[in-house]
């Protein structure tokens, strides 16, 4: 089948190696097949562990409290596993963060897709990505040490608790910045040319471009950007766990201390809740329902993103 | 074409150019564009100007404390005793042994999808499954490694147990970034090395491999940064402890940099804080020459083909 070049005899070592390195190709391909089926394992996995001990949780506590309730009280009598209160956490920093986040984020991909020049665009650009890359608990620090003890107390004294949602909103919304700014440009870089040359044509100024002809088209990629976002937020553990307290509090005030439910797992993960225990079980239960929100905010974003995309010619 | 427009001469003598300068309605609104442009530019500053801040505000707490000393000692009870041995030590362990880990398994589920996955439903299921699992938050990653390798496998809150947790972490952004760098592989390549006989994996290994070294690497190393800064998930398999002992095998109880940097950062004295600072500093300097390396990688590679 195979010819050696310029028509020399095949040797006998070279059709002795066949079958070996048929059987190598084989072997090899298997371990592929190994090494993708390791992250569906994971999925497996992750899912198992949180749904069976959340199963086990829910024997002791009836899911409609805890769907419904709203005092969520673990550690002392009389108990009560409403996980509204938590959830009303998450929402807090995500009202505030993307509060301070979506305008400036925006802004940041209108300016450097439509405004800035090349060289602008490719050296703030990596500056911004710089922010992504900063650990969380860096971020934790700053948020409780920087801004809420170096600005927020000095500007609004005791109105505002020492663990408070504005202080990890603020450094929540710097940490989602980039995701918000970076997926934008992209998604609005990619509107072809033609579109904004149309509208020069008819007269339209730089900003009317921006704003009514490619911010509109490139709008499926930003809603999937704002939706990472959120996710990225629901989903961030230290700067919550650090700065915005471990009070479950039904609230959206940005000034009060309050706890969300990556807060609560931390807090359970620090203690040694027992095996078996039923604060033990109520991490599975919380992270289950986190593992709910984030991944359907993931697969809302790539449903949005597969959906609205405009697509041209 | 937008330059010009924008570029009209209104501030000359409009008597003499009546055609070329805008009036009215038409020079409102380029009054308004123009406008926009600044504030727009003041705005995407904010991150720069945040990011300059939080700089000046670390290196003023924290650079009195560093020294060959804080780097060296071990943590203590007295902030001015403690140190960050143990800590960088573990890092280093948990660090390594995740790369060994992840690596070999993100390039080749990278290398399965690109070069030879059939188009079935597993494959399908395994590109919808990696960008989900990109997705999961990192404390979850946490808690599987919490109730899988240290209690179900019984490895304890041990350097394995922690490294096998950041390497299920990682290992879907690292697939990602390699697929992406193996797609930049021209299929000329390929085709020339199949046409000369060679066969599917050795064109895989000695040809397109090669050709995507330079782009894998980048999405390793910014890995690298991810894992040495992750501290929710390594709380929660027990990484939050006093350490006093050199680490010597994968088995040991560990802490990392970053979780000793939230213990000093949660206690309420004042020289504590310090510490912190200090340790960002040690921290963000280890992860901001990551991302140089990978952005420097990626400059001089870009243009092989």
């Amino acid at each position: 089948m195979t010819l050696a070049a310029h028509g020399a005899p095949v040797s006998y070592e070279d059709l002795r190696k066949r079958p070996f390195s048929r059987l190598f190709e084989r072997v090899i391909l298997a371990a592929l097949y190994g090494c993708a089926f390791v992250s569906l394992l994971t999925t497996t996995a992750i899912v198992g562990v949180l749904f069976v001990e959340a199963f086990a949780f829910f024997r002791e506590v009836d899911i409609r409290d805890f769907l419904f309730k709203t005092t969520w009280q673990p550690l002392f009598e009389p108990v009560s596993f409403g996980v509204w209160e938590l959830v009303a956490g998450t929402v807090n920093v995500v009202f505030w963060s993307l509060l301070f986040a979506l305008p400036i984020g925006l802004a940041t991909a209108i300016y450097l897709s439509e405004y800035a020049h090349p060289n602008t665009r490719r050296l703030l650009k990596p500056v911004l990505e710089a922010l992504a890359g900063v650990p969380t608990v860096v971020y934790a620090y700053f948020a409780l040490l920087v801004v809420t003890q170096d600005i927020l107390k000095p500007l609004l004294g005791d109105r505002v608790d020492f663990f408070n949602a504005l202080g990890a909103s603020l450094m929540l919304a710097v940490m989602i910045l980039p995701t918000i700014a970076s997926i934008s440009e992209d998604a609005m870089s990619n509107v072809p040319r033609e579109l904004r040359e149309a509208a020069y044509g008819l007269g339209a100024t730089r900003m009317e471009v921006a704003l009514r002809v490619v911010f509109p088209a490139a709008l499926s990629g930003v809603v999937a950007a704002i939706l990472l976002a959120i996710a990225r937020v629901v989903g961030e553990t230290m700067i919550v766990a650090v700065a915005a307290g471990s009070t479950p509090n039904l609230t959206l005030s940005p000034l009060e201390s309050i706890q969300t439910m990556t807060g609560y797992m931390l807090q359970v993960g620090l203690g040694d809740a027992a095996r078996g225990t039923i604060d033990y079980q109520s991490l599975f239960a919380v992270g289950a329902m986190l593992f709910v929100m984030t991944f359907t905010l993931n697969a809302l974003a790539q449903w949005v993103v597969a959906r609205f995309r405009e697509v041209y010619d | 074409m937008a330059a010009d427009l924008e570029m009209r001469p209104h501030g000359g003598a409009p008597e003499q150019a009546p055609t070329l300068a805008a009036t009215g309605q038409v020079a409102r609104r380029q009054r308004i564009s123009r406008l926009s442009r600044y504030v727009l530019m003041a705005a995407s500053l904010v991150g720069v100007a945040v990011l300059i801040y939080l700089a000046v505000v670390t290196l003023d707490q924290g650079w009195a404390r560093l020294s060959w000393d804080f780097v060296t000692s071990y943590p203590s009870r007295f902030p001015e005793r403690a140190g960050l041995r143990s800590s960088i030590i573990g890092s280093i362990w948990v660090v390594g042994c995740t790369m060994v880990l992840a690596i070999p398994i993100a390039v080749g589920t990278a290398v399965f999808i690109e070069e030879f996955a059939p188009r079935n439903t597993f494959t399908s299921l395994v590109k919808l499954n990696i960008s989900n699992l990109a997705a999961v938050p990192s404390i979850i990653y946490g808690i599987l490694g919490l109730t899988m390798f240290v209690r179900y496998f019984g490895l304890g809150p041990s350097i394995i147990a922690g490294a096998l947790t950041l390497a299920l972490m990682i290992l879907p952004m690292t697939v990602i970034a390699s697929q992406e760098a193996i797609r930049q592989v021209p299929p000329s390549v390929r085709q020339g090395s199949l046409a000369l006989g060679a066969t599917k994996w050795q064109t895989v290994w000695h040809h397109v491999l090669p050709g995507a070294v330079p782009g894998i690497m980048t999405g390793v190393i910014l890995a690298i940064a991810r894992a040495a800064g992750e501290t929710a998930a390594l709380i929660m398999i027990g990484a939050f402890t006093f350490i006093a002992f050199d680490n010597t095998s994968i088995f040991d109880d560990f802490t990392v940099v970053p979780v000793q940097i939230y213990n000093w950062t949660i206690r309420p004295q004042e020289a504590f804080r310090v510490n912190a600072a200090a340790a960002i500093i040690v921290l963000m300097a280890a992860v901001l020459t990551l991302n140089l390396i990978a952005a420097v990688i990626r400059e001089r590679f870009r243009q092989q083909y």
